[in-house]
């Protein structure tokens, strides 16, 4: 404890291209590129199959699939194999990004496909026979309906991608896996220990975002029948909604 | 493939100590699920907390908690008892949520019947409730059980010795094959471990197999 | 008027869904599409807005064949109301009721403010507007489900079972309040429906359909209680199609006698003279609308509510026969209560007088003699 708190105060921990906060920020750069890149991929991906329902069995086994390689390997392979062929820096960074791209893009693409696939296919049968385009219909219905599902994948993704950039210093990228592998270097366990703490406390805190965002962009009407507050002296509620 | 050939042995010894290091935590996790879980089941009260606590601690990324360990367990870094410990944590963290699920997954009426039929209430859940939430509890265990295989790798890190070791030594020497079988090793256990648990689900749900109606 | 003209549909497992349906939905009429699971009434329903295309025949909207229509245009013009609703659930109540004017380019304060009103007119409060679906009861869901179809105005409505997922109290309500509601709006209406009693309460004219997508009967609901094509009508009919046929049967030429009553609250012998000796009194309210039935032997010291037998029910003098017949056979003092418009009493009539009322119009097609087995509600 002593040994992680000694580390945290010294402010020179807190200073330079090394520092804390520098860390931080690049592992939330890393974070956000790939999320976003993801994103963009899974999920117009997972909306087509879910709209059209073309390509469940592919979604479903990718899934599975992919939760079994093992991401430390494939960091490794990827830095092995792209590596020589991109010039300075990011001849770490762009294979590292890519596959934690690699690794974002099962959940989202399964939560996007889950959600469409989730919505109340009355909903969807009343949206045409209202007269709605395919459009109308996926982007009026089917995606605010489908959300979230999406947000559990997008925020799963996202733990993910934290977790495995903290990995990927291994490779020589920034970030705050940098303090853990350095200080293993070194056998300081105090920079290592406090490393930890801080990607634990990164997590959490995108973690904590994401349950924020969720809670604005996504329709009361989905929340699963909202708890009563609930009446200490008479905890049966008088009259519930049938 | 050479590589591979030459280096049998070696290879075998490290799967060995993976997939220890894997299925350890997964029984012990499972068998501190079940009870937590029925906890959460039984006291509505305990239920969110408990799915809070575990959905927090699966958050923390499996390097952080594999350093931290030591702190908490006052081991030595290498102790690989750190990982057995770390993936239990996980595996619970993952499994209370399945378990209760699992468990409010049974019909009411069966539940009632059960009572009706003066079973008491710890009869009733290792002979009704339980089985009946095996196939809800078999899924979640499949993904803890692959999800265990690729995070143990990465205890190679922090210098544990398994099928990772060979993505760090690989790595180190620029040299790819080892990093490959590594992979390959790594999807193959985890492709056992799975079936594995597809089988022994099946066995104990006798009533679920034959028969294409219902 | 919607016509299907030799239409049939075929899937490609080889399914006779519908085979050479032949049928008119009269302008303003409810036409309700009847019959057991399988009988292909949903996919007649679905075949109207183009939700299921049919393998040959065709169908004409107000004489233009819809095969050539947009399909997203004719559905905006189609009011659509499925079972519990089809509700979006991430929109609130107001916004799901204005879905087909804004998809039309109405202004959405327009939309809105004329949603509103509708909701209104539903019978809703229009404290639900903000809500959302599932903060609603299903019978209220129904009703915004219903609310929506008709917020553009279209002169065709498609109900595919409506009203099945609610309970049977609501259910009745629900078809009193669609039905008051298409008096005032004249819809022309294909309504689906395995529910019998529904269809024959329902419908101007009720088809049913049999197994295999064919017709097996077309016609109004009298004629279709007095005078089933073929056993697999009459069967599905169930019983008491006699009296059941007394529901269409005008109660006009009923003799209504006069009924002495006592005001609630009256004292027991005031009550006891007025009674004269009968075994059973009327009390009525302040208003005149009738209370209930007391055993003036048995009454305390005044007439009070715990002592009125509630047993009777009460019929208008401009209902049915049916009611009037229910009236009489369930009051304890056979007579039957029957009351005007607003509720208050008129006078009662015996059983006796109804049955000779029914024997009197015979002769005439509308229901057959009565052998009344006890089908209680009126």
């Amino acid at each position: 404890m002593n040994l992680i708190l000694a580390y945290l105060t010294d402010p020179a921990h807190w200073q330079g291209s090394g520092g804390i906060p520098a860390r931080v920020l690049e592992h939330l750069i890393y974070t956000l590129v790939t999320l976003l890149v993801a994103a963009a991929i899974g999920v117009p991906l997972g909306l087509w199959v879910g709209h059209t329902g073309r390509g469940r069995w592919a979604v479903v086994n990718l899934v599975n699939g992919m939760r079994s390689v093992p991401t430390l390997g494939l960091l490794f392979v990827a830095v092995l194999v792209l590596g020589p062929r991109i010039r300075g820096d990011l001849a770490f960074v762009v294979p590292s990004i890519l596959v934690l791209v690699v690794l974002a893009v099962p959940p989202i693409l399964a939560g996007a496909y889950a959600g469409v696939d989730a919505v109340d296919p009355l909903a969807r049968d009343a949206a045409k026979a209202m007269g709605m385009s395919s459009r109308e219909v996926l982007f009026g219905v089917e995606l605010p309906c489908a959300l979230p599902l999406l947000f559990g994948g997008l925020r799963s993704a996202a733990l993910q991608v934290v977790a495995t950039a903290t990995i990927a210093a291994a490779v020589s990228v920034g970030g705050l896996g940098r303090l853990l592998i350095d200080g293993q270097a070194v056998r300081d366990y105090g920079q290592m220990a406090a490393g930890a703490v801080l990607v634990a406390a990164l997590a959490l805190a995108v973690d904590l975002v994401f349950a924020l965002v969720q809670r604005v962009a996504i329709s009361p009407g989905l929340v699963p029948a909202r708890r009563r507050p609930i009446d200490r002296k008479n905890p049966t509620p008088a009259n519930p909604v049938a | 493939m050479t590589w591979f050939l030459d280096h049998l042995a070696q290879v075998g010894g490290l799967l060995v100590t993976h997939a220890y290091l894997a299925v350890v935590p997964l029984v012990v996790g499972l068998a501190l699920a079940v009870p937590l879980g029925w906890l959460a089941t039984r006291f509505p009260r305990l239920y969110t907390p408990l799915i809070t606590a575990s959905g927090l601690l699966y958050t923390i990324p499996s390097l952080a908690l594999f350093v931290l360990m030591p702190l908490v367990l006052g081991l030595g870094i290498l102790n690989p008892l750190n990982v057995i410990v770390a993936l239990t944590l996980y595996t619970v963290a993952l499994l209370v949520r399945t378990v209760a699920d699992g468990l409010s997954s049974v019909p009411e009426q069966v539940r009632q019947a059960a009572t009706a039929m003066g079973i008491g209430p710890v009869r009733r859940f290792v002979t009704v409730e339980l089985p009946l939430a095996v196939p809800v509890i078999a899924a979640g265990l499949r993904v803890a059980a692959v999800s265990n295989v690729s995070i143990v790798s990465v205890a190679a890190l922090i210098g544990i010795a398994q099928l990772g070791s060979l993505f760090t030594d690989g790595f180190a020497r620029d040299f790819l094959d080892p990093i490959v079988v590594g992979i390959v090793a790594c999807i193959v256990l985890a492709l056992i471990l799975d079936l594995a648990i597809v089988a022994l689900a099946r066995a104990v749900t006798p009533w679920l197999r034959g028969g294409r109606a219902g | 008027m919607i016509r299907f003209s030799d239409v049939r549909k075929t899937y490609p497992d080889g399914t006779v869904a519908v085979d050479g349906l032949t049928l008119e939905a009269p302008t303003g009429q409810i036409t309700v599409l009847v019959g057991p699971s399988g009988c292909g009434k949903t996919t007649s329903l679905r075949m109207i807005n183009k939700m299921i295309e049919p393998t040959s025949g065709s169908i004409t909207v107000d004489g233009r064949d819809i095969s050539g229509m947009n399909a997203d245009e004719l559905r905006r013009g189609m009011g659509y109301v499925i079972q519990s609703g089809g509700l979006f659930p991430h929109r609130t109540v107001l916004d799901n009721i204005a879905t087909v004017p804004l998809l039309l380019g109405v202004p959405k304060t327009q939309a809105r403010a004329s949603a509103m009103e509708l909701l209104e007119r539903m019978g809703l409060s229009t404290s639900l507007a903000k809500r959302y679906p599932n903060q609603l009861s299903g019978g209220q869901q129904q009703r915004v489900g219903v609310a929506r179809a008709l917020a553009a105005d279209p002169p065709i409505m498609l109900m595919d079972e409506p009203f099945s997922a609610v309970d049977p109290q609501v259910r009745e309500q629900l078809q009193d309040e669609f039905l008051r509601l298409q008096g005032e709006l004249g819809k022309t209406i294909v309504f689906v429906t395995h529910d019998i009693d529904e269809a024959v309460k329902l419908g101007d004219q009720v088809a049913v359909l049999r197994v295999g997508g064919t017709l097996a009967q077309l016609a109004s609901p009298e004629r279709l209680l007095a005078d089933p094509a073929d056993d697999f009508v009459a069967d599905f009919l169930g019983r008491d199609r006699g009296y059941r046929g007394l529901a269409f049967a005008p109660g006009g030429s009923v003799p209504i006698g006069t009924e002495p009553t006592v005001v609630l609250g009256t004292s027991s012998d005031a009550a006891r003279s007025v009674a004269s000796g009968a075994a059973w009194l009327l009390i009525v309210d302040e208003a005149g609308a009738p209370v209930g039935w007391v055993e003036p032997a048995r009454l305390g010291a005044r007439v009070e509510r715990s002592d009125l037998h509630r047993g009777g029910t009460v019929a208008r003098a401009s209902g049915s026969l049916r009611a009037a017949l229910d009236a009489a056979l369930s009051a304890p003092s056979r007579r039957g209560v029957l009351t005007d418009d607003a509720g208050r009493l008129i006078g009662t009539v015996s059983a006796h007088d109804v049955l000779a009322a029914i024997e009197g119009a015979g002769g005439s097609a509308d229901g057959t003699p009565a052998s009344s087995n006890g089908d209680g509600a009126p």
